[in-house]
């Protein structure tokens, strides 16, 4: 220690432990080696392979030049460049729906009714099913001889069957059946949040049930449909088997995730790959600061209840 | 400075009549039926699961009646909306809006009534003022104290002149102190803008304190309805005179009667009591006494109603007077409110007058504790 230096007897010396206790006061204290299994879990799967990846993308494939040339090669080729469009134009639509979907079923079910378990296990049971199993379960009820078209041709209300497979709809429709369920887990969270007792209050100082939605459960539920979207958006944009299976991959549905996953798997071109996957970080971290920055207009706190 | 806001809506009565509430086969309210008068501030008194907050959402229009009906002078109300009823509300946890500020709080009722915009500046201002929160209008309500909150509260129910302010225990988050503070300021307002108001508690003294009238509940059915006065010196029975502070309620036995007179066992104690309705020889009865109105007397005087003998076990210290519990040798205890110095283990004798000891029938509505003390070894030591 660096008091050992001086004459013990010029300083008072300092009591045992005032070090530890200053510490303690800042929250560094033992209790923190609780946090090391989590930071060991955090590195190894997340920081390395992102570096990894990050260095990867970074580095020129033979031929080329320039540590940004796989992202050069991204821009300059449409065919790649313009799964950034494709794949938004998919995951946004999707996710406003499943955000806003989400708030009149959350609202009605934000108390305790009889059968209330029932119509969550409903409703959220598409989750359990996994991407692949809904959309092959789509492609049988929304194909051209699907159980949706022969039900419509049957009472006439179409003559020709829809085309709701290998293209936008398809994958717009999988998308919304396995993403409403986790955008409504979520937003059913933040509505039983809220203070009931808030709207008692709205409604005993003449405010109507649109106006206490309007007044008082909108505006404190709007922090939690920021953080619902954000989180809703980041799994559709990264939409892949659904993409494959109900779209067309090499054409309208080329989205993003395929693009990276041609390159690492058909060319076995790792940076370019790496490349396309920062990308893709890229704008999901853009469309989130975006959506964070719209939600810091908003009241942040308390909203009464308690799961707040 | 009360100009804008006071004189409240007036309007004549508010008759409840045989209203009820059951939840399945529970039920929280029974028939109740009272004529509040404007102006009046009527307390709904009783523990938990009375149903007085029952009775206050069922007057604000929060929870739809099962039974009765509720009448605004001639006009049946007891189906309107909340919204449409225009009842002011305290809530027990204040139930501010916590994403606006103070003043938006409070402009909230007036805005939804579509007032003018100057109009609602100078009301709510006015409002804020009232409750003296004027530094505080900008902030939002999670940076406000407990009492400042509540003061929010009250501040957003009256600003709108409703005709009748419901409080749903408004006090029972605060400390103490500030309870007494905030009682005090209720019943200025009160006073002042002549705010027709039923307020619910489970504190007696709260009740008492504030209330033109009490209505006493017990699971769900009214006990007694009448003035702080009448239900503190004559309470309709045992479970309501608990309530109004009889700490001594002792189970004994009618062994004589003679009119209002009853000569009772109280576990071989013989007392002289008032009979509380009507009791004839063999009734079980409950006696009760007030810790005030036992008086601490020199050993072998007499006393027309209760004189024993007991000894000193525990003492409170409570500023000018103490609180004594003394043991009877019949091994009952009584509470004692006193101004004299008494210690532990001390011999007294306690005595009260026939009028102030009190019998009620008893129906089994107070469940006391058996109270047996400490073990005679720990009585005998301290009495040395």
């Amino acid at each position: 220690m660096s008091a050992g230096a001086l004459p013990a007897t010029a300083v008072p010396a300092e009591p045992r432990g005032a070090w530890r206790h200053r510490m303690a006061d800042r929250g560094i204290d033992r209790t923190l080696w609780l946090l090391l299994p989590a930071v060991i879990f955090v590195v190894a799967l997340f920081v390395y392979p992102f570096l990894y990846g990050l260095s990867l993308s970074l580095t020129p494939n033979a031929g080329d030049t320039g540590i940004f040339s796989n992202y050069a090669k991204f821009f300059a080729d449409s065919y790649y460049s313009s799964t950034i469009w494709l794949t938004l134009r998919l995951a946004i639509p999707a996710t406003l729906f499943n955000t806003l979907a989400s708030v009149p079923f959350a609202y009605w079910m934000r108390g305790r009714f009889p059968g209330k378990r029932a119509v969550t296990t409903m409703l959220v049971v598409p989750i359990t099913l996994g991407t692949v199993l809904t959309a092959e379960g789509l492609l049988n009820f929304l194909g051209n001889a699907g159980w949706l078209n022969r039900f419509l041709m049957l009472i006439h209300v179409i003559d020709a069957p829809l085309k709701l497979t290998y293209n936008y709809w398809g994958v717009f429709l999988s998308l919304i059946l396995s993403g409403f369920p986790f955008a409504f887990l979520l937003i059913l969270s933040y509505t039983s949040g809220i203070d009931p007792t808030l709207e008692r209050a709205a409604s005993t100082l003449g405010a109507s049930p649109w106006q206490r939605f309007m007044r008082i459960t909108l505006p404190l539920l709007a922090p939690g449909l920021a953080t619902t979207f954000s989180l809703a958006f980041v799994m559709a944009f990264s939409v892949f088997p659904s993409a494959m299976m109900l779209g067309n991959p090499h054409g309208e549905e080329h989205v993003i995730a395929i693009a990276a996953y041609e390159q690492a798997y058909t060319y076995y071109n790792y940076n370019y790959a790496s490349a396309i996957a920062m990308v893709m970080g890229a704008v999901e971290l853009l469309v989130i600061a975006a959506v964070q920055a719209l939600r810091r207009t908003f009241y942040i706190g308390t909203t009464g209840g308690k799961g707040a | 400075m009360t100009e804008i806001i006071a004189p409240a809506k007036q309007f004549g009565e508010l008759r409840l009549d045989g209203v009820g509430r059951s939840f399945g086969e529970a039920n929280a309210l029974t028939d109740l039926s009272l004529t509040i008068e404007q102006g009046e501030f009527i307390a709904l008194l009783g523990p938990s699961g009375c149903g007085k907050s029952t009775a206050l959402n069922c007057l604000a229009g929060l929870l739809p009646l099962t039974h009765g009906a509720i009448w605004q002078d001639d006009k049946r109300i007891d189906m309107t909306r909340p919204e449409k009823r225009g009842f002011g509300m305290v809530f027990q946890n204040y139930a501010l809006f916590p994403h606006m500020s103070i003043r938006k709080n409070v402009a909230f009722g007036l805005e939804m009534r579509k007032t003018p915009s100057a109009e609602i500046k100078e009301r709510v201002a006015e409002a804020i003022e009232l409750v003296h929160l004027e530094d505080q209008a900008t902030k939002l309500p999670g940076q406000l104290s407990g009492g400042q909150q509540q003061r929010v509260a009250i501040a957003r129910a009256v600003v709108l002149r409703p005709p009748l302010v419901l409080m749903d225990e408004p006090l029972s988050n605060l400390d103490a102190k500030l309870r007494l503070e905030m009682r005090t300021q209720i019943r200025r307002l009160h006073q002042a803008l002549d705010l027709t108001t039923v307020y619910v508690t489970h504190d007696q003294e709260e009740a008492l304190s504030l209330a033109d009238r009490l209505v006493v509940l017990r699971l769900g059915r009214v006990q007694q309805i009448g003035t702080p006065r009448e239900l503190y010196s004559r309470p309709a029975n045992a479970f309501v005179a608990d309530f109004m502070g009889y700490r001594n309620l002792l189970k004994a036995q009618v062994t004589a009667v003679d009119g209002k007179r009853v000569v009772a066992n109280v576990s071989g104690l013989e007392v002289h009591a008032t009979a509380m309705g009507d009791l004839k020889v063999g009734d079980a009865i409950i006696v009760g006494v007030r810790p005030d109105d036992l008086k601490v007397v020199a050993p072998g005087g007499t006393s027309e109603g209760l004189l024993v003998d007991g000894m000193v076990e525990v003492v409170e210290y409570q500023g000018r007077e103490m609180v004594a519990e003394v043991r009877l040798p019949n091994r009952l205890a009584l509470t004692v409110r006193t101004d004299q110095d008494l210690r532990p283990g001390a011999r007294i004798s306690v005595a009260a007058e026939a009028d102030r000891t009190l019998a009620f029938a008893d129906d089994n509505t107070v469940t006391r504790v058996p109270d047996l003390g400490v073990t005679p070894v720990a009585v005998a030591g301290g009495a040395s």
